[in-house]
């Protein structure tokens, strides 16, 4: 029981480390721009499709990676330069509407280049096999790196928006956006950054996960909503709520999948244990989300509700 | 209640006579389309047309909350899945008859709006918007592993609604004829609350909560009510659509259709019930047209959405007064 706690413990951070990737661009995006973006669960589909093709081609993940970094960069500021920018004025329902349109744009373009079949990546040699954890337990080295790597962008994304100058102005316009302009910061171009970071971010965590998940149109969809429950726990232009709120949500998703029936089978027969774990698991997130907000409608950490 | 000095130039209160001129006009489209279909001998048409008055039923439910109440909920396809399933699961049990199955579904949709409302309105923008989806996630997912009724796969029906016993409704007629009662008598409903007291409180709110507030109508009980009969007319739309394709799945509750939902209502123009129901129509006919074209038909119809909400952010209704040089 303890070595099943732990293996699932580590796989819930391992997702939580994910989703803050991709939880933390949509945050800034939503606290800075006041933009609703539909659109960024696609960002994380490309980054997995873009690290599959670039990992063939070249036939090494490593180089891969390396290369969707700037092919991230250029999907970011196109979307940004294209669509994003024109939204910036506009109600929440024409971003609602128009990133909705994105969304369908984007899986059908991915359908159309790549097809429908879903795409493998390779695990790196460097990170395959496995590392003991306790007793008879052993954790794939590839999930440790991708904690680590998540937990390395964190510390590095913690660090900019805290001590450099740019961080300033982030943490500015998350508070006061109107304020920062008017001291003479390019909005337009602050805002065109904070996109391009959160596609970035986004795209990478998409590539990161590709090599233990097949890669295919709907994987963006499922993590969309996943970070907005994040974002919305963490607080709407939080980076510290985007992280613990990922850390949370994550983890209860992951413990409740396994531990849900196992604890109700104290209360029920096995049988009705299992059938009310396996409906009650995949709604845990949300009643955690619907109790926060009870308490605290503007998230753990929000400035503005 | 709509000030002229309203910092955000929305429609004003309904100018009642021509929008119900515009809505009968489509309602007696409506009644003669089965004629086109006998004529063209395509008895497809008429199920591809009750699908339309279904989701017309379901769109005009998401305008009284949207257009009148500037809540944009993302999560009204939980209402349309309620519906479906209601039907799915009081048939298993033998209880065929459509009032029996419309109040299920009502009676669960009330709830359930009831408590995702109390909760989603506690908040205001991007989080309702946010919050909303989720809560329609969780729904989605409810009926996803709910194993009995197929989860995924969803759940074919043996046959449709009874209407008093009779099982006249097994013709597509007679269930597209049904339909189109359902949403008349809907639309006066949604009229009647526009027009009524509770809807001027409502749409004084969506222009100025804090002062509606001042001077004596809380938001959150208006709104919360608006929510939850919102909730209840789609749940109808529901049942009709379940009746319609006679298979339910949680496919009919997925994000995707909440999107659909808004699409429909923004491009008939927000806040016009009529618009709703012709952006229905409009969308659906898009969406049929573009599939007959391509298999790719949601990159075209997300091209022209972006550029809709780009070029003509007051919808198909912006589109004709500037056409025709109306403004408001």
């Amino acid at each position: 029981m303890a070595n099943l706690f732990v293996l699932q413990l580590l796989n819930g951070v391992q997702l939580g480390v994910l989703l803050f990737l991709i939880a933390a661009g949509l945050t800034l995006v939503f606290g800075i721009m006041d933009v609703v973006n539909l659109a960024h669960g696609v960002l994380y589909m490309v980054g997995a499709y873009f690290v599959a093709t670039f990992a063939a081609l070249t036939g090494s993940f490593w180089w891969g990676l390396l290369l969707m970094l700037p092919a991230a960069i250029a999907v970011g500021l196109i979307l940004e330069v294209v669509v994003i920018r024109r939204l910036y004025a506009r109600s929440h329902l024409d971003q609602v509407l128009a990133t909705f349109g994105l969304v369908m744009i984007a899986n059908e373009t991915v359908k159309i280049v790549w097809g429908t079949s879903p795409l493998s990546v390779p695990t790196p040699e460097l990170l395959s096999g496995s590392i003991p954890l306790m007793g008879p337990l052993r954790y794939p080295v590839y999930r440790v790196g991708i904690i680590v790597a998540g937990l390395a962008v964190a510390l590095g994304l913690f660090l900019v928006i805290n001590y450099t100058r740019i961080g300033m102005l982030l943490r500015a316009g998350a508070t006061n956006r109107a304020m920062v302009s008017a001291l003479g910061v390019d909005i337009g171009k602050l805002f065109a950054i904070v996109f391009t970071l959160g596609a970035v971010l986004a795209c990478f965590a998409g590539a990161l996960i590709a090599p233990i998940l097949s890669v295919d149109t709907g994987m963006g969809e499922s993590v969309l909503i996943l970070t907005f429950v994040v974002v919305v726990i963490g607080g709407i232009g939080s980076i510290k709520g985007a992280f613990l709120g990922a850390i949370l949500v994550a983890v209860v998703d992951t413990l409740g999948g396994v531990f849900g029936p196992i604890l109700l089978r104290e209360v029920l027969d096995p049988s009705a244990a299992n059938q009310t774990g396996r409906m009650l698991a995949p709604m845990l997130v949300y009643i955690l989300m619907a109790v926060i907000l009870f308490a605290k409608p503007a998230g753990l950490f929000g400035a503005k509700a | 209640m709509t000030d002229a000095t309203a910092p955000t130039p929305r429609t004003a209160a309904p100018a009642v006579a021509p929008r119900v001129k515009v809505a009968m006009i489509l309602f007696a489209a409506f009644a003669l389309f089965p004629l086109l279909a006998f004529a063209l001998d395509d008895p497809f048409l008429i199920v591809i047309g009750t699908r339309i008055l279904a989701y017309a039923i379901a769109a005009m439910a998401l305008d009284l909350i949207l257009g009148y109440g500037a809540m944009v909920s993302f999560g009204h396809a939980a209402y349309l899945g309620f519906g479906t399933y209601a039907v799915a699961i009081l048939s298993s049990y033998g209880v065929t008859d459509i009032f029996a199955q419309t109040l299920f579904a009502v009676a669960i949709s009330a709830v359930f709006a009831f408590v995702t409302g109390a909760i989603s309105l506690r908040t205001k923008g991007v989080y309702f918007i946010m919050i909303t989806l989720a809560f329609g996630q969780m729904a989605f997912f409810f009926f996803i592993s709910l194993s009995a009724y197929g989860g995924d796969d969803g759940y074919g029906l043996s046959g449709r609604s009874t209407v008093l016993g009779s099982n006249m409704l097994e013709n597509d007629t007679t269930l597209y004829y049904a339909t189109l009662v359902a949403l008349i008598a809907l639309f006066v409903l949604c009229h009647r609350i526009v027009a009524s007291r509770f809807g001027r409180v409502l749409t004084g709110i969506r222009e100025n909560p804090t002062r509606m507030e001042s001077i004596g109508f809380p938001p959150f009980r208006y709104q919360l009510t608006a929510f939850v009969i919102s909730g209840c007319i789609t749940a109808v739309a529901g049942v009709l659509l379940a009746n319609q394709a006679q298979f339910v799945s949680p496919a009919f509750m997925s994000w995707h259709r909440s999107g659909e939902l808004i699409v429909m209502v923004v491009l008939g123009g927000i806040g016009t019930l009529s618009g709703a129901i012709g952006g229905a129509v409009a969308a659906l006919l898009l969406e049929e047209v573009l599939g007959m074209m391509t298999e790719h038909w949601r990159l075209w119809f997300g091209i022209f959405l972006v550029l809709m909400v780009l070029f003509s952010p007051r919808g198909l209704t912006g589109l004709f007064e500037q056409i025709r040089g109306r403004r408001e």
